[in-house]
């Protein structure tokens, strides 16, 4: 196993009253590809937009126990949250380009950092439309809106975006679920190219695609972590009944 | 079971022709209100366009009013109420955007401070314009005015007295709601996926909000500025006694200078001209004039707002 890279303590999280999540524990490895899985309303999706704080945005949420990036616990008082989520990069389930153009989209976060320089710029935006396997189509229409490419492009523009920003954790929320089987084919190829360099977390409710895409799988359950294990592991010898019950489709 | 059936029918039948009787009472009523309005505007028009059509020309629309305003043109009011009207929305246009982003963007909606300021703005709203006029009068003219004489120019009467300034800013107190109304809707149709994306990038709130939010509201904006224009620019009670005067040789060239405006130029030429009758072509004509510029900002503000709500859905 890699060096951790995320490490949560007891975490629980509370919309108002309602608890999501229950004093999860895990520890997810650096350069790897992980994935939740679960039924719908687990606290998957919950989870995921714990380590880049999204849920900072929702009121009433209450969160208790520690979630350990390098070691830095991101909910300590002397963290700029803007600074972690330039670390903790997302792609969400639905694409959301900006309406701009797709170079504006790709130099949004270089620029909000402070990079001006032209060249510099162009070649932020060419080095992650590449990394992001679309260079090669888009780089003749780079200054056309980016709304106007299909689905599996804006989601992967979207992927380049963050990339832009150089982050080292990708949190994807369901990437692919939206997308027909031949783009949710490149998404999947380019998880697996990133992972060389970034430590991905990927939440999906296909468990084809985790079994397909990651090395690690966590199965959530009813706001519970329930199991989490080597990807081979959960899905050919689970320790846990419930476990066995999701993948084999008895629910879910 | 026959019997209850039997009563069913009764009961059925009864209803359905009380239904088709008032059916039809309904669907005339509406029809003669439509029919009622329709008579309405198409007369006003008529009487205007049949009273004022033959004085209307490019040389009524340059021409200063002559011979105690019984001729000539309404240069001067044109001018003014342009000159009002952009002092205007300057003053109402960004201080309604700040408000409509607070509202919007940062206050809960739960918030002691976002409910006042909501009950403020739905109050300022159906506050009648004199009392907007009346408002200038004390607190703009009798108060700052008054006090920026005794401050800079030692007493001398400068800015304590009615003028452009002071009947522009009354103007943008009354069309603030208008405003801040619109380019709230406007923020609040950008889906909240922009605003996470941008914040999941490491953008602040406030670059969230500059790059992303605002970029995607200027037709709200737009559209806020335009309506505020057109309510401001056919408004005369808010610059009766803050700055609007009946005759000036010249233009104003100064922010405490006085204006004309078309508004009050109808007002005055109806009810203080020494020939009403004589003056009545003029008085149609600049009518003409002032509904045409309304309704055309108005057509604009429609077909703007039109768009947003397409994209909203």
């Amino acid at each position: 196993m890699n060096d951790i890279k995320v490490h949560v303590k007891d975490l629980d999280l509370h919309y108002g009253v309602n608890p999501a999540l229950k004093k999860v524990n895990i520890m997810i490895p650096e350069k790897m590809v992980t994935a939740f899985i679960g039924p719908s309303g687990c606290g998957k999706s919950t989870f995921l937009r714990t380590l880049n704080r999204m849920n900072d945005l929702i009121e009433n949420v209450k969160i208790d126990g520690e979630v350990r990036i390098d070691d830095i616990d991101i909910y300590g008082k002397e963290i700029d949250v803007v600074n972690l989520r330039k670390k903790v990069g997302m792609i969400f389930q639905k694409s959301n380009p900006f309406a701009k153009s797709i170079y504006e989209n790709i130099a949004f976060g270089p620029k909000i950092n402070g990079i001006t320089h032209k060249d510099t710029l162009d070649e932020i935006v060419e080095k992650s439309l590449r990394q992001a396997a679309i260079w090669d189509e888009v780089k003749g229409r780079l200054y056309n809106s980016a709304l106007s490419l299909s689905g599996g492009q804006q989601q992967r523009i979207c992927i380049a975006r963050t990339l832009a920003v150089n982050p080292e954790i990708i949190l994807m929320d369901e990437p692919a679920s939206a997308l027909d089987p031949i783009s949710t084919a490149k998404i999947e190829e380019l998880i697996h190219e990133l992972k060389q360099d970034y430590t991905i977390i990927i939440v999906t409710h296909n468990m084809q695609q985790a079994a397909r895409t990651s090395d690690y799988t966590a199965f959530f359950y009813l706001g519970e972590l329930v199991e989490f294990n080597k990807t081979e592991t959960i899905f050919s010898n689970p320790s846990k009944r419930q476990t066995e019950d999701y993948i084999s489709g008895r629910f879910g | 079971m026959l019997k209850t059936s039997n009563i069913f029918q009764l009961q059925g039948r009864k209803g359905i022709l009380n239904r088709s009787t008032i059916d039809i009472l309904v669907e005339g009523l509406t029809i003669l209100a439509v029919v009622v309005i329709i008579f309405i505007i198409v007369s006003i028009l008529g009487i205007m366009i049949s009273g004022g059509w033959s004085r209307l020309s490019l040389k009524f629309l340059s021409e200063y009013p002559k011979d105690g305003m019984t001729k000539g043109g309404i240069f001067p009011a044109i001018i003014g109420t342009a000159l009002m009207t952009i002092i205007m929305a300057f003053a109402a246009v960004p201080f309604g955007v700040i408000t409509a982003i607070y509202l919007a963007e940062y206050a809960s909606e739960r918030s002691i401070i976002a409910k006042t300021i909501r009950f403020a703005v739905k109050t300022l709203a159906v506050v009648p314009s004199i009392i907007f006029g009346l408002f200038g009068l004390g607190f703009f003219i009798g108060f700052v005015g008054k006090n920026m004489d005794v401050i800079l120019n030692g007493g001398e009467l400068k800015w304590g007295q009615p003028s452009l300034i002071w009947a522009s800013l009354t103007m943008a107190l009354l069309t603030l709601p208008v405003v801040i109304v619109s380019v709230e809707e406007a923020i609040r149709t950008i889906p909240r996926d922009m605003r996470e994306a941008s914040l999941a990038l490491g953008a602040t709130k406030w670059q969230t909000i500059r790059k992303v939010v605002l970029p995607g509201s200027v037709s709200g904006i737009l559209t806020g500025t335009i309506l505020a224009v057109s309510r401001g620019a056919g408004e005369v009670a808010p610059i009766l006694f803050t700055g609007a005067v009946y005759f000036m040789s010249d233009l104003p060239h100064a922010l405490n200078d006085q204006f004309m405006s078309l508004g009050y130029h109808i007002y005055i030429m109806s009810t203080q001209s020494a020939n009403v009758d004589e003056t009545l072509p003029i008085q149609f004509a600049t009518t003409l004039v002032l509904l045409l510029l309304t309704f055309s900002l108005n057509a604009i503000a429609v077909v703007i707002r039109y768009r947003i709500r397409k994209r909203a859905n």
